[in-house]
C-alpha cells in the first residue's frame, strides 16, 4: 500500500517556522480531511506531504521510504498533489491541461497511449469538464477551472490524491458533485484522499477521518464525531458554536453561534 | 473537432488540427517568400525559367540561383527562424512575453563578443572562432543576467528585462570600444554584421549554419516539452513529476545556442527574436509544438522578405536585412512595452 505519514515535521519559509515537530499518521484508503483557520498551517503541511516544501527537521514517509530521496517520477506516479491555487497557463485547452496528468507515465515517444486517452477522457468526464475540452483555460470561470484542476489529479491516476481547498470556487452543486467524485474513487478503488476543506458541516460528512489544525500544531485528530465538538471548535477556531446531527446524514453539525472572546 | 492521434509502435500523439492547419500556412508563406525571392533580384527569373535552368544544371541561370540567392535566401530563413525559436523558448520558460535575445541582452553579448574577436584578433584562428565567440558571449551575458535578477530564489519578469536591457547596453559600449580600438578597416564591415546582414552568403555558410542548428535541435526539440510546461505552477510541474529548474536551464541554454548561432552567421537582426514568436502566439493561440513551428516560420518570412527589399528595391545598393528588421521590431516593441505595463 501507499501509506503515507509524517515524523516530527519542521516546517517553514526562509527563517519563518510555521509547523513545528508535527507527527501524523494518515489513514490508508480513507478520506482524511483538515480543517483549521486561516494561517494555520493547513498548505504547508499538505506541500510538504507532496515533497514540494523540504522539510528543515523530520521526514514524510511514503510507504516507508523518505519522500525526499525518492525519484519524482516514482512520487508523481503514487500522489498527486492539487495546490490551493495553482496559476493559470494561458492558452492552453482544457485536455491539454488534464492531460499533464499522463506525464509521469509518458517519454518522448509515447505522449498519447490508449491509456492515456482513456483516463484523460474519463476524469474529464468524471469532473464535468468533458464538454469543455477544447476551450482555453484561461477564458473559463473559476469554479470551471478548478474542476479542470480536479480532472488533471484525477487523470494522473495514482492511489493518493492531496487536494488543498478543492471546492472554494464551486457552487454549492458543484461542491457536492467534487465531494462525491472524491468519494467514490475513495471507495470504488480504495484510494487514500487528504484535503483541506473550509466547510466544517462538509468536512463532517465526507471525512472518515478529521485532522484540526491551530498554529502549525495538531489540536484535535479523529473521527467527525469525536472531533467536532463545541469545545474542539473553540479551540481551532476561536468560534463558539452548537453541535446538532445533520438533518440528512446524521454526522455533526455545527450551527455558529458568534466567536469566542 | 478533428484532432488526429497518431500511434505506431511505441510512438503517439495527439495531434490537434487547426494548431497545425496554421502552423502549414505559415510554412507555405515561408515557403511562397523563398520562391518570391529565388526570383527576384538585379535580373528578373520567373520560376519557369529558373527552374528550367536548374535543371540543366550549369549556366548563367543555374550559377545565379544555387550560388549566389539560394545560400542567401537559406541563409537568411535560417537566421530568422532561430532567432525567432530562441524567443519562443525564453518567452515561454520565463513566462514572460517581454523576453527575447534582444531584451534579455543576449543578442548585445554575443555581437560584442565577435566584435572584440574581429577587434582583437582580426578575425584570425579558424572559421570555428566566431560561433564559438559568439555562443560563449550570449550564453554568458544570460548567465550573469539571471544571476543578477535572482532574489530571493525568485525572478521576477521586469527585473530580468530591466538587467537585460542594461547589459545589452553594457555590451554595445564594448562593441563600441572595440571599433574604436580595432583597425580602421574593421569597423564598416563590422557595421554591416552589428546591423544584420546575410550580404555574399555562399554555400558552405547555409550549409554549416544549418548543420549546426541541426545539431542543437537534436537535443533541442525532445526539451520543447518541457517549455509547454514552463507556464504553470512550480508546484503543480513538480507535482506531475517535471524538475523545473534542471528543464528551465537546459532550455535557457538552447535558446542561447539558437541565438548565438543566428548571430554568429547573420547578425543581431533586432528584435525578430520577439516579435516573431509574438505573431506566432497570436496566430495560433493554443500553446504547443505547431505553435513554436509557426513562430520559426514567420522568423525566417521576416528575414527573407526583410533581405528581399534590402537588396531590391534600392538598387543598385544592397542593403543589410537587419535596417528593414529593426524598422518594423523598434516600433511593435516599444508598443508591447506599453501594452504590458498598461496591464500590469
Ligand atoms: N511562501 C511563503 N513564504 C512565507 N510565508 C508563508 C508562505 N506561505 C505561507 N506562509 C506563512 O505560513 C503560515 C501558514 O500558511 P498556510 O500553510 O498557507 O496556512 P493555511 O493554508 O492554513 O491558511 C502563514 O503564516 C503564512 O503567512
Ligand atoms: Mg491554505
Amino acid at each position: 500500500m501507499t501509506s503515507i505519514r509524517a515524523d516530527e515535521l519542521t516546517l517553514g519559509y526562509g527563517r519563518k517556522t510555521v509547523v513545528e515537530g508535527l507527527t501524523l499518521d494518515v489513514p490508508d484508503g480513507a478520506t482524511t480531511v483538515i480543517i483549521g483557520g486561516n494561517g494555520s498551517g493547513k498548505s504547508t503541511l499538505l506541500l510538504a506531504l507532496g515533497r514540494l516544501l523540504v522539510p528543515s527537521r523530520g521526514r514524510v514517509l511514503l510507504a516507508g521510504a523518505d519522500i525526499q530521496r525518492s525519484p519524482t517520477r516514482e512520487i508523481a506516479r503514487r500522489l498527486a498533489l492539487l495546490p490551493q491555487q495553482p496559476r493559470t497557463p494561458e492558452a492552453m485547452t482544457v485536455r491539454q491541461l488534464v492531460a499533464l496528468g499522463r506525464h509521469p507515465y509518458q517519454s518522448w515517444l509515447a505522449q498519447w497511449s490508449q491509456r492515456d486517452e482513456r483516463m484523460v477522457e474519463r476524469a474529464m468526464q468524471r469532473a464535468d469538464v468533458a464538454d469543455l475540452a477544447d476551450r482555453v483555460v484561461d477564458t473559463l470561470s473559476g469554479g470551471q477551472r478548478q474542476r479542470v484542476w480536479i480532472a488533471l489529479a484525477v487523470a494522473q491516476d495514482t492511489p493518493l490524491l492531496l487536494l488543498d481547498e478543492p471546492i472554494s470556487f464551486l457552487d454549492p452543486a458543484h461542491q457536492l458533485d467534487v465531494l462525491d467524485l472524491l468519494r467514490t474513487l475513495n471507495r470504488e478503488t480504495r484510494k487514500t484522499v487528504v484535503m483541506v476543506l473550509h466547510d466544517l458541516n462538509l468536512a463532517a460528512r465526507y471525512g472518515d477521518h478529521i485532522i484540526g489544525m491551530r498554529d502549525g500544531r495538531i489540536v484535535a485528530e479523529g473521527t467527525p464525531e469525536t472531533v467536532m465538538t463545541a469545545d474542539n471548535v473553540r479551540a481551532i477556531f476561536d468560534l463558539v458554536c452548537r453541535i446538532v446531527p445533520d438533518p440528512c446524514v446524521g454526522t455533526p453539525m455545527c450551527v455558529p453561534v458568534g466567536r469566542a472572546l | 473537432m478533428g484532432d488526429m492521434t497518431i500511434r505506431l509502435a511505441g510512438y503517439s500523439r495527439r495531434i490537434a488540427w487547426r494548431p497545425w492547419r496554421l502552423a502549414g500556412l505559415s510554412l507555405l508563406t515561408c515557403v511562397v517568400i523563398a520562391l518570391v525571392s529565388l526570383a527576384c533580384g538585379r535580373v528578373w527569373l520567373p520560376p519557369g525559367e529558373w527552374l528550367a535552368g536548374l535543371k540543366r544544371g550549369e549556366g548563367a541561370i543555374w550559377l545565379i540561383v544555387t550560388q549566389l540567392r539560394l545560400p542567401r535566401v537559406v541563409l537568411a530563413a535560417e537566421v530568422g527562424g532561430a532567432l525567432a525559436l530562441s524567443g519562443w523558448i525564453l518567452q515561454q520558460v520565463l513566462r514572460n512575453p517581454l523576453a527575447s535575445p534582444d531584451t534579455l541582452g543576449l543578442s548585445g553579448g554575443a555581437s560584442a563578443a565577435v566584435v572584440a574577436y574581429l577587434a582583437l584578433a582580426a578575425g584570425q584562428g579558424g572559421a570555428w572562432v566566431r560561433p564559438v565567440a559568439a555562443i560563449a558571449g550570449a550564453l554568458l551575458v544570460v548567465a550573469s543576467v539571471y544571476a543578477l535578477a535572482l532574489r530571493g530564489g525568485r525572478v521576477t519578469p521586469y527585473r530580468l528585462i530591466l538587467i537585460g536591457v542594461g547589459m545589452g547596453a553594457l555590451a554595445g559600449a564594448v562593441v563600441t570600444l572595440m571599433l574604436i580600438v580595432g583597425r580602421a578597416e574593421l569597423a564598416s564591415s563590422a557595421y554591416v554584421w552589428l546591423v544584420g546582414s546575410v550580404y555574399g552568403a555562399n554555400r558552405a555558410d547555409a550549409v554549416t549554419l544549418g548543420g549546426l542548428l541541426a545539431l542543437v535541435l537534436l537535443f533541442g526539440v525532445p526539451l520543447i516539452r518541457y517549455a509547454l510546461l514552463a507556464p504553470l505552477d512550480d508546484a503543480l510541474a513538480a507535482g506531475i513529476g517535471v524538475s523545473v529548474p534542471a528543464s528551465r536551464l537546459a532550455l535557457i541554454g538552447v535558446a542561447s545556442l539558437l541565438a548565438g548561432l543566428a548571430i554568429a552567421w547573420g547578425g543581431a537582426m533586432a528584435f525578430v527574436g520577439l516579435f516573431a514568436p509574438h505573431l506566432a502566439r497570436r496566430w495560433v493561440a493554443v500553446s504547443g509544438s505547431a505553435q513554436a513551428l509557426a513562430a520559426v516560420a514567420i522568423g525566417a518570412s521576416v528575414v527573407m522578405s526583410a533581405d528581399l527589399v534590402g537588396r531590391t528595391l534600392f538598387l543598385p545598393l544592397d542593403l543589410p536585412a537587419g535596417i528593414f528588421v529593426a524598422a518594423v521590431g523598434a516600433p511593435f516593441f516599444i508598443g508591447l512595452l506599453i501594452r504590458e505595463t498598461r496591464t500590469s
